[in-house]
């Protein structure tokens, strides 16, 4: 009880902390949103390449401003994302090359390039690039206001778009085929969908970093789909453990010393995903294993076929 | 329009990477027929339908849909595609699935309400599912996951069904309720063009048939085109098992 109202007063009068916790609710709040689309459609490590890609974005932002203002970063973060995503869909759709091997063709060369600018940027600008390698794991601690404005902003144009086409998004992640049949620009959508989700994970970028940053796409998203079968429970469910694992992750990074917040989130959604994994009711594996069990101790029994031979 | 084909297509040829799938295919099909396509696997039946459909880019020759092409009577086409085709495991219950048949009419950004929720309703009740409405889809028997997605196409209100096998891995019960649909919806003025594996029930339930492979290879009404020797061409000699039993043995 006196640690609950520690926190509470930590949350009210800490400044950094409350800054931290609201952005962390922000980036777990739209990534859990996006992220089931990304698990459904069985492009769960899109998330990965997209993050990955959005490093030389960073890069060449600064290089070409000078700016460390967060907007000008995450602008650049997702111009080069979303260049990464349409490259992959590109190659998918135009040749061989399978849609795996597009996402790792796309994750090492943008990665590659990133790297590479850092190391440019770390030896030529000097004491101006204070912070920009932060990105690379995320630093919550460098949040301010000024940043969590922005991340709320990325992520309500990300959130508005997915409730505007949300019978489109459902059906494209669906049947595609019918969808097309229908006359929907099939295309179109997809590429919004990928948009919003560059989106999401820019907004998450300078918290979590670009290594970690696709568990939060997809970790609330599997978590929630083992508790419920129905698409709106599902995107409420996930939007509400991304929000958990952030505001966790930021109050137990607080309370003990040098825990960096970007790893302590994500090892806090991974809890989520555990706990779901075994004990959500029907999916869980304990569900199954008791039902397992009941079935093998019955004795079998003789039930008759009907006249298609179906029992 | 009312005088048109319902489907005309001529000189069709359609490939993947190089390999042809559909060679110069000339196919034309009345209003109100009940259509079977058939042949082996990898005739090219489901591009066939994709491309009356738009969905694939031919490389030559051209398709009309009642006189038009597709583009403009797309609200006058249902289609029902391979029950396989989806992931059943996907989190939404039957009479969502249904209603997605009317996202092409209600347009952007307007959700589906009670209107459209009765329409469902009523086209869960043609196929004999009203009870299943609010059932999870991954719960349901492969019989059911069909009769579903017929529900969606009739939600369209077309004029003309393309239908991807809808008798693949069904229940006794339910091809017979699927054949008594079809032959509602012929008497209704539909018109009727359904891929279809099972040679035996063939001519019971089809008055027209396209056999397909790659090429087309006969077309027409049914007691004059399913003839042996169309088959044997159609399926390269391996028809021995296309004798019912009754003249087999």
């Amino acid at each position: 009880m006196d640690a609950l109202i520690d926190i509470l007063y930590a949350l009210a009068t800490d400044y950094t902390l409350r800054t931290v916790a609201l952005g962390s609710a922000i980036l777990g709040l739209v990534s859990g949103a996006l992220g089931t689309y990304a698990v459904l459609r069985g492009q769960s490590l899109i998330g990965d390449a997209i993050s990955h890609a959005a490093l030389p974005g960073i890069a060449l932002a600064f290089l070409l401003t000078g700016s460390r203002l967060t907007l000008v970063l995450l602008l650049g973060a997702l111009a080069a994302g979303w260049l990464a995503t349409l490259a992959i869909m590109a190659v998918t759709q135009t040749s061989r090359i399978t849609f795996d091997s597009a996402l790792g063709l796309a994750l090492s060369v943008f990665f590659g390039v990133g790297l590479m600018l850092l190391t440019y940027i770390q030896q030529t600008a000097g004491a101006q690039q204070a912070g920009l390698d932060t990105f690379l794991f995320g630093q919550a601690a460098t949040l301010v206001t000024d940043d969590v404005w922005t991340m709320a902003g990325l992520g309500a144009v990300a959130l508005l778009g997915m409730a505007l086409c949300w019978k489109e998004f459902k059906l494209l992640s669906f049947d595609p085929a019918f969808a097309r049949s229908l006359g929907l620009p099939v295309r179109m959508l997809d590429t919004l969908l990928m948009t919003l989700l560059v989106l999401a994970i820019v907004i998450g970028l300078q918290t979590v970093g670009v290594v970690l940053m696709s568990a939060m796409l997809v970790a609330p998203a599997a978590a929630a789909r083992q508790w419920t079968d129905r698409l709106g429970v599902m995107v409420a469910l996930s939007m509400a453990f991304g929000v958990a694992a952030g505001v966790c992750g930021a109050l137990i990074s607080s309370l003990v010393a040098n825990l960096p917040t970007g790893p302590t989130i994500v090892l806090c959604v991974s809890a989520i995903v555990a706990v779901s994994l075994t004990l959500a009711p029907r999916r869980g594996l304990l569900w199954r294993y008791l039902r397992d069990r009941r079935t093998r101790v019955r004795p079998p029994v003789a039930v008759p076929a009907d006249e298609n031979g179906r029992p | 329009m009312s005088s048109s084909p319902a489907i005309t297509v001529r000189d069709l040829t359609v490939a993947y990477r190089e390999s042809p799938v559909l060679w110069d295919i000339d196919w034309t099909v009345e209003q109100q027929d009940l259509v079977a396509i058939a042949g082996p696997n990898g005739a090219g039946k489901t591009t066939l339908l994709k491309a009356v459909m738009d969905l694939v880019d031919p490389v030559a020759g051209q398709v009309r849909v009642l006189g038009e092409p597709y583009r403009a009577v797309r609200d006058q086409v249902g289609y029902v595609p391979q029950r396989g085709s989806v992931d059943w495991d996907f989190p939404t219950n039957v009479l969502d699935v249904v209603l997605m048949g009317l996202y092409g009419k209600l347009g952007w950004f307007r959700q589906p309400g009670a209107e459209e929720r009765a329409t469902a309703r009523e086209a869960l009740a043609q196929v004999g599912i009203e009870d299943l409405a609010d059932r999870q889809i991954s719960e349901l028997s492969g019989g059911q996951q069909q009769r579903t997605f017929l529900a969606r196409a009739l939600v369209q209100d077309a004029a003309l069904y393309l239908m991807d096998e809808p008798f693949q891995g069904v229940d006794a019960t339910t091809e017979r309720t699927i054949i008594d649909l079809l032959r509602d919806l012929q008497a209704d003025g539909k018109t009727l063009v359904v891929v279809h594996h099972d040679l035996q029930t063939l001519p019971e339930y089809f008055d027209s048939v396209l056999l397909l492979n790659v090429r087309r290879m006969a077309s027409g009404p049914v007691e004059e085109t399913f003839t042996d020797e169309n088959l044997r061409r159609t399926y390269g000699g391996r028809v021995g098992f296309l004798h019912p039993p009754s003249e087999a043995s």
